[in-house]
């Protein structure tokens, strides 16, 4: 049996993607990032000094995510505003995808606060939160070895599929794996997933991963251009 | 900063080189986040606004049993400004929402009895949420144009026939009981000036503000009184000229 996406995409398709730089006017850096109805918008605050003070690191600067949904984000009822667990984890794993491709030594004891706030989720929204907040820190200027792209890849039946939808991501039995990279040398920054698969199937779902996040990566890489007016489109 | 600003608006000019009693570029969009039951951004300059309306079934109040009910929220995200922190609602963001909340509520533009479903059982509550992208000051009067936008871009969800399935992937067609736009407009007084649409910049030297509700016709149904330093009552109808005026021209935008 094969399984059929509702959205009629092909198993290595993603939804339509777009992404911005500068949309934050008063930040230092910021961009948004959309997947399909998934949007992302990032801003990145600093260097500036940590408080409180036994925070700082006097070996190089720190770097604090923020991931929030709005209240009317997903679909259903309104959600609670402020931080529940789930925002918690993800801000924390978001930090870890981010740090290897930046550097912050040139910063002790300052902060980099990324602040990435999701206005509409349909799956896949910490992987968009990742792909703004890399593009907004290069915005910010930081001194960076690789941007950072995500995409959620998992399996629905016996069908490996890249960027799962809500459906596809709630699937009764299947599994759903967000992969972050730094695309030019495939190295995984995060790595999350809920459900069974085989090794062989993992193997495929990591090779789409990488495939598509060399996608995103030209996308991201397009849309800082634009802002700076380097090269055309 | 104060003083020089003091300096350019007794020459009638501001940093930007407005008039005192102009706004920046002001555009209403309705319908940006089709997954929200009702969403409206709103941008006066580098002021970007996004306001999301989610509808929930509730069991109406008692000595309300034949109404509905209606809550607003706004976050200060620090996202949007360096001037705001993580945590909790501040202050500002309660007295934002509640502003809001306000001039929706009191200009009896919104018929409650409609949101009912079934007297004493089952109502629909309208949550409108408030946040803003980027705060470069007059989020008031964003944020309370983005409300109505929000609820005049809204459709409720069906609803299943023993009312207890409320079907969020369809909407209906119904719209949101709202018979007409309350507006509200912000004055601020700096010096001996009064001025609408301040900057962040321009917010921080603020002495007073006055947050009118205005209604088509021309009457008034919400104050709040903001600021430091007191006004007089000539000052305050002063001010609700001009927000009348204003609100006008913000209303058409609708």
């Amino acid at each position: 049996m094969t399984y059929k996406r509702e959205d009629g995409r092909k198993q290595t398709e993603t939804r339509p993607i777009d992404a911005k730089v500068g949309v934050v006017a008063n930040a230092v850096g910021s961009a948004m990032f959309r997947i399909g109805k998934t949007i992302a918008y990032a801003a990145v605050y600093g260097p500036r000094e940590l408080y409180p003070k036994f925070l700082q690191d006097p070996s190089k600067g720190v770097l604090r995510c923020n991931y929030n949904m709005m209240p009317f984000a997903s679909s259903g009822e309104r959600s609670r505003p402020g931080p529940n667990r789930r925002a918690k984890e993800i801000s924390m794993v978001t930090e870890k995808a981010l740090l290897p491709a930046i550097d912050l030594s040139k910063f002790p004891n300052a902060v980099v606060d990324v602040f990435i706030e999701l206005p509409q989720c349909d799956a896949g929204s910490r992987c968009a939160g990742i792909c703004a907040a890399s593009m907004a820190l290069a915005d910010a200027g930081i001194v960076m070895k690789d941007l950072v792209s995500a995409v959620a890849v998992g399996r629905v039946e016996d069908q490996i599929l890249v960027d799962l939808n809500y459906i596809e991501d709630s699937y009764e039995g299947g599994a759903d794996i967000p992969v972050a990279m730094m695309p030019s040398t495939g190295k995984v920054t995060l790595l999350q997933m809920d459900g069974v698969i085989k090794k062989e199937q993992l193997k495929k779902a990591l090779e789409l991963a990488h495939e598509t996040c060399k996608h995103i990566y030209e996308v991201q890489k397009s849309a800082l251009k634009q802002k700076f007016g380097v090269g055309s489109k | 900063m104060k003083n020089h600003l003091i300096k350019l608006l007794n020459q009638g000019i501001r940093f930007d080189g407005r008039k005192t009693d102009e706004y920046r570029h002001v555009t209403v969009e309705k319908g940006v986040y089709p997954q929200a039951e009702g969403s409206a951004r709103v941008k006066f300059g580098a002021t970007e606004v996004i306001v999301g309306v989610k509808m929930e079934t509730m069991a109406p109040y008692p000595d309300q049993a034949d109404m509905g009910s209606i809550m607003v929220g706004a976050e200060l995200i620090p996202m949007s400004s360096p001037d705001y922190e993580s945590g909790p609602p501040s202050n500002d963001a309660v007295e934002l929402a509640r502003v809001v909340d306000r001039g929706i509520r009191e200009s009896g533009c919104l018929d409650f009895k409609k949101l009912c479903i079934k007297e004493g059982e089952k109502a629909w509550m309208i949550t409108i949420d408030i946040v803003p992208i980027n705060a470069d000051g007059n989020l008031f009067d964003a944020a309370s144009l983005g409300a109505i936008a929000a609820l005049q871009d809204a459709r409720f969800p069906n609803i299943s026939e023993d009312l207890k399935e409320i079907d969020y992937k369809h909407k209906s067609d119904n719209k949101v009981p709202i018979n007409f736009a309350p507006v509200e407009v912000t004055v601020y007084k700096i010096g001996d000036h009064f001025l609408v649409d301040p900057t962040r910049e321009e917010e921080k030297l603020v002495d007073a503000r006055l947050t009118v509700a205005t209604l088509e016709d021309g009457n008034v149904c919400a104050f709040q009184k903001g600021g430091e330093h007191p006004l007089s009552v000539d000052e305050i109808f002063k001010i609700i000229d001009l927000a009348v005026k204003k609100g006008k021209e913000l209303r058409k935008l609708l």
